[in-house]
């Protein structure tokens, strides 16, 4: 639980080495989480460059992820590698938001958890490459690009699934209805940081002709380790060989 | 005979064959022999259904990789296979058929993917053997293939090419791994090799001398090297590299012949490798409804696009991100 | 990866069965200036339903390893061609060799030139 408010905690120079594990932590376990999700869709997307495209993303994710995973592990300093943190967490343990963990579903649904997502990235990194720990502000600064990217590449199928046909209209509408309780707990670090998501997200959501859902009763947890059913599977596939096999390299 | 000479009819032909005697391309608008044009339809797209296929029996273990560069390594080359599947299907595309029309046939069975990908892949070794093998089977056929006399084929192989030289690395570096771990990943190792060195020796086809077409495809330049030859090449080049790695090939009649310079090795099991072929392999029916069920769940998402791009009234390119 | 697949005694020639397929994504040529200074180059081509989506998937599937610094994408039936057939007409008289230094003899004693 967080026990300073973001900006204190951006401002101080000394950080509480505690709570800035736990901090980077959760944003490597959303990365990885939904990286993992991601790399679902190879071999099935809906045509070829789509796939090679998801995977990029999938790939992007990954990446931040491991580089947020072995910083983190340098700030504990008790020797864990990104694969000690990736594969040997129990699911409590995991902070990711739950959005990242939400299935794949059809591709409506993936593009719009990829979508809410990117939009919140976007905003995050920007606010991290200011931050007073330089690995911390350099992974930010390099996974803004990508985030941008990742975000235009998202609208991009919002607003065509929107604007499509009906059915795809339909399914856009079937995803965010599905989606939406999922969105409060990407600001409860930092409300102020949704008027900055909202900015993103509110012209896409117009021009794809989809509307926001009315108040809609909000899942959190994932920041406290409470996660979805979704999870336990998730890592139970993906940490399967590492516990099968302990210690050993690959 | 000068082409001044030549009556309209004849001037296609007789410049397809200088092309051919120069070692020159023969490009898309060039006249060319219904044949040809046919067989590389079939070769190129088939070729490409192999690629994307092949993303199948490795995507399997990519949610399993048992360590995030694994991982990334992993997504990165089954990744690259789409993309070669891309690029064949392109080049496919210049001989007059569409990639809607490929993928039809892919899906009812009426074109082929190479046998190799019916198989399972039942454990992480073999995403190595996969790499090792697999990989350096395509790798033997492939420098071959950068000479064919089709233009658009032989650029899209060298671009592959290109991209090819970490997968059978990556593969390889995952047996050195095993093979230099504990026993049991030792044990995995060699039992993925049992399971995956015939099939890759059936990888290069028929001997020749039950080939059809071979021939013909020699004349035109489309196959430069025998189906026997590259199998030898690929056995002499893989035997040491087993040896290193203190893993023993499944071949009884696996022996180094000083006399021939070459390595003899025992006989294949055709009909094992004809039922593969005619669809009744291990993983024949999965693969091909995997790729139909992606294919027609991923129907709606193609329409919508096609419809989005119709109603706007001029292209427009809208910035989301600054 | 590269693949023979052989053919079975009495399987049909390929037909091409335009019934079968569906309405598809157009065609598009990419070009890539890998780096400032350089021109343009042709790398290939691919399938999208638009200009947009097919900026988007050019850098993601030929940017995979080559910096690019420019991408253009142009609908593939916007290329006009040369005839083949008019080649010996078209460039078969572009020989002047008056257009070349070399067919110029400029004494050594002159310098570089």
């Amino acid at each position: 639980m967080r026990d300073e408010t973001p900006d204190a905690r951006r401002q101080t120079p000394h950080e509480p080495a505690a709570a800035l594990f736990r901090e980077v932590l959760s944003y490597a376990d959303d990365n990885l989480v939904l990286a993992q999700r991601l790399s679902g869709w190879v071999a099935s997307a809906p045509d070829l460059e789509t796939d090679i495209a998801l995977a990029n993303i999938a790939l992007d994710h990954l990446g931040v992820a491991r580089a947020l995973l072995a910083h983190a592990g340098e700030i504990e300093g008790r020797g864990r590698s990104e694969d000690d943190l990736a594969m040997l967490r129990s699911e409590r343990e995991f902070t990711n938001l739950l959005l990242c963990e939400l299935p794949n579903g059809d591709f409506a649904h993936t593009i719009t958890r990829q979508f809410l997502f990117d939009a919140y990235q976007l905003c995050l990194w920007e606010l991290l490459s200011a931050h007073s720990g330089a690995t911390l502000a350099g992974v930010a600064a390099k996974a803004i690009m990508e985030a941008r990217y990742h975000f235009r590449f998202s609208s991009s199928w919002v607003v065509r699934l929107g604007g499509g046909t009906d059915e795809s209209h339909r399914r856009m509408e079937t995803a965010i209805g599905d989606i939406w309780r999922f969105v409060d707990e990407m600001f409860e670090d930092d409300p102020n940081r949704r008027a900055s998501w909202s900015r993103l997200i509110d012209p896409v959501l117009a021009e794809a002709t989809l509307e926001k859902p009315a108040q809609v009763h909000q899942r959190r947890g994932g920041r406290q380790g409470i996660h979805t059913e979704h999870l336990g599977h998730l890592l139970a596939e993906m940490q399967s060989m590492a516990r099968s096999y302990p210690g050993v390299a690959w | 005979m000068s082409a001044d000479q030549l009556g309209p009819d004849q001037r296609g032909p007789a410049r397809f064959e200088a092309l051919l005697e120069a070692e020159d391309k023969i490009e898309p608008t060039d006249w060319m022999p219904e044949g040809y044009r046919q067989t590389l339809i079939r070769q190129i797209a088939q070729h490409a259904h192999s690629e994307i296929i092949g993303m199948q029996p490795e995507g399997n273990w990519i949610s399993r990789a048992p360590s995030l560069r694994r991982k990334a390594i992993l997504i990165a080359k089954v990744q690259d296979e789409a993309g070669h599947g891309l690029y064949l299907y392109s080049a496919a595309e210049t001989l007059g058929v569409t990639r809607d029309e490929m993928l039809a046939m892919l899906h009812s069975g009426r074109q082929k993917y190479s046998s190799i990908f019916n198989y399972p892949t039942l454990s992480w070794a073999d995403m190595g053997t996969i790499g090792w093998l697999v990989d350096g089977a395509a790798i033997t056929n492939q420098v071959m293939l950068k000479r064919c006399s089709y233009g658009p084929y032989a650029r899209a192989m060298v671009k592959i090419c290109l991209e090819e030289s970490f997968h059978q690395r990556q593969g390889y570096e995952i047996m050195l791994t095993l093979c230099r771990g504990t026993d049991q990943q030792k044990a995995m190792a060699q039992d993925a090799l049992d399971r995956w060195w015939w099939p890759s020796l059936m990888m290069f086809g028929p001997h020749d001398s039950e080939s059809t077409h071979t021939e013909q495809s020699i004349e035109w330049k489309i196959k430069r090297v025998s189906n026997d030859d590259l199998r030898q090449q690929f056995v002499d080049m893989t035997v040491p590299q087993a040896d290193f790695l203190g893993l023993k090939i499944p071949d009884p009649n696996l022996s180094w012949n000083e006399e021939r310079g070459h390595y003899d090795f025992g006989p294949i099991d055709w009909d094992e490798f004809w039922a593969v072929v005619k669809g009744n392999g291990p993983m024949n029916r999965e693969r091909i409804e995997h790729k139909r069920q992606s294919w027609e769940e991923g129907a709606w998402v193609r329409e919508a696009a096609v419809a989005y791009a119709a109603k706007q009234l001029r292209p427009k390119h809208t910035r989301f991100a600054s | 990866m590269t693949y023979s697949v052989p053919k079975v005694a009495g399987e049909a020639e390929m037909t091409v069965g335009r019934d079968e397929a569906t309405s598809q994504w157009p065609m598009w040529e990419v070009f890539i200036r890998q780096r400032r200074g350089l021109s343009h180059v042709h790398v290939g081509s691919l399938h999208a339903p638009d200009a947009e989506t097919a900026l988007m998937s050019a850098r993601d599937v030929y940017t995979r390893r080559v910096e690019g610094v420019s991408i253009w994408v142009v609908p593939s039936t916007e290329i006009v061609a040369s005839d083949p057939d008019d080649a010996e007409a078209f460039f078969g008289s572009i020989e002047k060799p008056y257009r070349h230094a070399t067919h110029y003899e400029i004494p050594d004693e002159v310098g570089q030139m």
